[in-house]
């Protein structure tokens, strides 16, 4: 009995709230005019879930190609094309909007105590940009596809290749927009917005990492779009900036691009990391441990984040001095996650932990990210990375932070905040079993990729040497396991709209503020503004607040 | 069997056959990259044991039915000190390392043997200072430092050999350079690992580490009959750079004699190194540096010669600096030292690949 935390309300006489923000008003239009960023999340959620669909099956048909040396489930040309659209789609509209644009925007007004972001209208308009992007996106692949890579290196992609790059660099040029107004509101709302009380040491750590988040998307995104608008001019009107014939210089792409796309990394990071700090918490009923290094480290690796992004051209005859300097930075930078990897494990010393499923997906988070950022300090060390760079290990490297760590922060973030935004319980039993398909399908899809990575397999290779193969079955294997893990939420969640249990308040027994109010909320939040009069995670108080309402009603 | 499922059975007979974990290590730095490497596993491992030893550790003994009640604490500034500093320090050491590493690789000793390799989509091809040239393949000695210079005539491309544990950007416009020096004779995969579109997979090819002697039977048995620095030569009388750059008093150019590798007084008061890249700058965008006391009428040639020509003719001036010329012979002396050394010290054993071209304009 005691080892979980779930507390629901009876079930033979719960109800859902009569009112709320789902049944608010009725229709359509009700939606798609809506300025409620609860609504705007449940956009968000299910446009990014389309997407995902799409770049997994994308990432199926990769992993089926290289199940043999030979190229031979599809033509080459067909193959880059499969790849580019998997990066493209999964790294612009599903990994960067992920957690900020639906967990994020659900519930930072709920966190800070506000009615709602401070740009309701502009965050309606973020997610008509980010869907008029991905319809770009897909209109390119639809039409014939891209051959670019997610990098779009010049000059292959001014001058190479006659696919529709512009079309989706103007679509990422669009989602961009739609990032950089997440970013802008959520700044604003946290400068300006917070209810009395909510004093900035008292925010959820969860607040912190986004305010992290949406600095680099309002300084480094704008760099992207530029990128992107001199490569569509590149290619329409030959203006020659990547061009060494005219005076051009190659590099300055590769230097522009990773300005924007390191930093880029961190945004498909720090929202991750922002969901454990604040489902480590709650399942060890404990104040997350050293709360201003966490917090600050956050912002740490969004400054500094900013300075490392040589490291992705070791090899491209940048000056070797710079190396050195860049090589040192991102040593630097490693260390705060490493802080909060620390921090995260003390939190569950002494504490009195239970394990639900989003408390598995963090464990998931944990073990995959360790790898991840450990993995980064191999390609941060120069001498190394050359062997080691543009090679399977970076992709394994990438998908262990990106894959092993933000989607196992997202589906635990989901997971954990689906009974607020819906009202309604997951199923547990299901989703613990996905929790661990996931882990397991990851190790074996993504490990071999390690070893690959140090045999020398270029990324990107459609065919290979056969010496490389077992190494590759495995890794499709592994994906097969993965898919399933994958695919189980997406029965079960919208099967719980339904039939699951009624979640009531705050069956976690968290201390947010979002737990404090009817799940699913009103339309306005709040019926009266809240005032913070204690500490983020306090569970003492969470204690002694439901004594006391025990008190009053009984 | 094969008929039921060929990819299982594929797999099956892989696995059997050869199931490669390892590169094999082929050169001198491959063992110094592989001792780093396992370093650096090395202190994941230690890692991922503390996190894992830690969470596993609180997770049972914390866990609800055993400890109900969780206890309140503040941070510890010295925890977080020492989780601050001891990664730091750690990372720190890889740092500096990989620098050395890095700069090992990056940085050839200098009596090293030249090649040229242009990257274009989709092969590579090869060039010996004695006027070899292969495709998609490169023969190199064992046990003697060879530099490649790279460049490419399209796209970015990138020169891996991961037997040697060495790789490089191919890039256009831009001359790079890689060395290695091999140690044990074989064959060994060659990648462009820079994705260059559609067959960038099959832009694959073999590196064929040789004996010495091997070498030697090989290049001469594979020279096209003219040097490097001999085809050059010929352009440069083609392509009308005698008629200014003649090395008499009348010339309206610079002599070039003795330039490779000198330094360079600009008239904007700058020097400048004369190394590969800047003669080839030199040649495709005259105006962009202009050596003091020159008055910039040099035409420029951009676009009317290829990167093989461009490689030729920068060979042909290298070969102008006798101190140049004297490590490339100093190289082919060591590659005929494995033979028996001929009396007399001379140099050119009988099939030694040509001297490059040092015959006066
Ligand atoms: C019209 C006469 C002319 C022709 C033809 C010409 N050059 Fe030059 N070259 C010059 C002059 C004058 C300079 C010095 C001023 C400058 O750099 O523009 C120069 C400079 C150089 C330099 C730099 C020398 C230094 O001391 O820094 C190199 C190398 C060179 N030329 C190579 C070539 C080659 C190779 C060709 C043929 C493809 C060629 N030149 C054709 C006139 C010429
Ligand atoms: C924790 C510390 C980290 C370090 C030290 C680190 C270091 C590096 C380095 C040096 C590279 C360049 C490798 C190369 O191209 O040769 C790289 C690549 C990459 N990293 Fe990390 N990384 C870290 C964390 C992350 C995180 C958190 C993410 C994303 C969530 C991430 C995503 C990526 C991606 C996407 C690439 C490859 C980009 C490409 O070439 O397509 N990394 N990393
Ligand atoms: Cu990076
Ligand atoms: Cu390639």
């Amino acid at each position: 009995m005691s080892s979980t935390i779930i507390s629901l309300p009876d079930q033979t006489t719960a109800r859902l709230p009569r009112k709320s923000y789902l049944n608010q008003e009725y229709g359509l239009k009700s939606w798609l005019l809506t300025g409620d960023h609860k609504r705007i999340a449940i956009l968000y959620l299910i446009s990014i879930t389309f997407f995902f669909i799409i770049g997994g099956i994308l990432a199926g048909l990769i992993r089926m190609e290289l199940l043999t040396p030979a190229a031979d489930l599809m033509a080459t040309d067909t193959y880059n094309k499969v790849f580019s659209m998997h990066g493209i789609i999964m790294i612009f509209l599903f990994l960067v909007p992920s957690v900020p644009a639906t967990i994020g925007n659900f519930l930072i007004p709920l966190m800070v105590g506000a009615r709602d972001l401070a740009f309701p209208k502009i965050n309606l308009l973020s997610w008509y940009l980010y869907v008029i992007g991905g319809i770009f996106i897909l209109a390119a692949m639809v039409l014939g596809g891209v051959d670019t890579g997610w990098t779009f290196t010049t000059p292959l992609s001014t001058h190479y290749l006659n696919t529709h790059v512009v079309t989706a660099a103007m679509g990422i040029f669009i989602a961009g927009f739609a990032s950089i107004f997440t970013g802008l509101n959520f700044i604003v709302t946290v400068h300006r917005m917070r209810c009395p009380g909510m004093t900035w040491f008292r925010l959820p750590l969860f607040v912190w990492g986004h305010y992290a988040t949406s600095i680099i998307m309002i300084l480094g995104t704008p760099v992207l779009a530029i990128t992107l608008v001199l490569v569509a001019m590149e290619r329409l009107f030959d203006i020659g900036v990547f061009d060494p014939t005219k005076g051009g210089d190659p590099l300055l792409f590769q230097h522009l691009f990773w300005f924007y796309s390191h930093p880029a990394v961190y945004i498909m990071i720090l929202p991750g990391m922002a969901v454990i700090s604040e489902v480590i918490s709650t399942f060890s009923r404990k104040r997350v441990f050293g709360y201003t290094a966490v917090a600050f480290s956050s912002v740490a690796i969004a400054v500094f984040g900013f300075l490392v992004w040589e490291h992705h051209m070791f090899i491209m005859g940048v000056s070797q001095y710079s190396a050195l300097v860049f090589s040192l930075l991102t040593m630097l930078v490693a260390v705060p996650s490493a802080i909060k990897i620390f921090n995260w494990a003390m939190t569950m010393y002494q504490g009195s932990i239970t394990f639900e499923t989003p408390m598995l997906y963090a464990f998931g988070f944990f073990g995959l990210f360790t790898i991840g950022g450990l993995t980064g300090v191999f390609l941060a060390t120069m001498g190394m990375d050359i062997h080691l760079t543009e090679t399977y290990f970076v992709v394994a490297h990438f998908h262990f932070v990106m894959v092993g760590g933000m989607l196992m922060a997202y589906l635990a973030g989901i997971h954990f905040w689906w009974p607020k935004m819906t009202g309604r319980m997951y199923p547990e039993a299901i989703s613990k079993l996905a929790a661990v398909v996931t882990f397991i399908g990851f190790i074996v899809t993504f490990f071999p990729q390690f070893l690959l990575g140090y045999l020398g397999m270029p990324r990107r290779y459609a065919a290979y040497p056969a010496d490389f193969q077992v190494l590759n079955v495995f890794s499709t294997a592994g994906a097969s396991i993965l898919g399933i893990g994958y695919l189980l939420p997406l029965f079960y969640l919208p099967w719980s709209l339904i039939y699951g249990k009624i979640a009531g308040d705050n069956p976690w027994q968290a201390t947010g503020l979002e737990w404090q109010i009817q799940s699913p909320p009103l339309t306005e939040n709040f019926v009266e503004i809240p005032i913070m009069d204690h500490e983020a995670y306090d569970y003492e108080w969470l204690a002694n607040k439901t004594q006391h309402e025990v008190q009053t009603v009984g | 069997m094969s008929h039921i499922s060929p990819v299982l059975w594929q797999f099956l007979v892989n696995w059997l056959k050869h199931f490669a974990i390892f590169p094999p290590e082929a050169s001198t730095i491959a063992p110094y990259a592989d001792a780093l490497y396992f370093a650096l596993v090395g202190m994941t491992i230690v890692g991922m044991l503390l996190v894992g030893t830690m969470v596993t550790f609180f997770a049972i003994r914390y866990r609800k039915s055993n400890h109900p009640q969780a206890i309140q604490m503040e941070g510890s500034t010295l925890l977080e000190a020492t989780w601050t500093l001891i990664p730091l320090g750690i990372f720190l050491v890889f740092f500096v390392w990989g620098a050395i590493l890095y700069f090992r690789i990056f940085n050839p000793p200098a009596n090293s043997m030249q090649v040229y390799v242009v990257g274009k989509q989709w092969m590579w091809k090869a060039e010996h200072p004695g006027g070899q040239h292969e495709i998609n393949a490169l023969h190199i000695p064992v046990g003697i430092p060879v530099q490649v210079t790279l460049i490419s005539q399209d796209v970015f491309h990138s020169f891996s050999i991961p037997a040697f544990r060495v790789k490089r950007e191919a890039i256009p416009g831009r001359y790079t350079t890689v060395y290695f020096e091999a140690t044990t004779p074989g064959k060994y995969h060659l990648f462009c690992t820079q994705y260059c579109g559609t067959d960038h997979s099959a832009m694959i090819g073999w590196i064929y580490a040789m004996r010495p002697d091997d070498y030697r039977k090989w290049a001469a048995g594979n020279t096209s009959g003219a040097s490097l620095a001999q085809n050059g030569e010929r352009l440069f009388a083609v392509m009308g750079c005698n008629a200014c750059h003649a090395g008499n008093s009348q010339a309206r150019g610079p002599n070039l004699y003795g330039l490779y590798n000198s330094r360079i007084r600009m008239t904007d008061g700058t020097t400048m190194i004369a190394n590969d890249a800047y003669l080839r700058e030199k040649i495709l965008n005259p105006s962009l540096h202009v050596p003091a006391g020159y008055v910039p009428i040099m035409p420029t040639y951009q676009g009317q010669i290829s990167e093989e020509g461009l490689i030729d003719l920068v060979e042909y001036i290298k070969s102008l600096d006798s101190n140049y010329r004297l490590t490339q012979m100093m190289n082919k002396s060591e590659l005929n030292s494995a033979q028996p050394a001929p009396i007399g010290g001379a140099n050119q054993g009988p099939g030694a690949a040509p001297l490059p071209g040092a015959t006066k304009p």
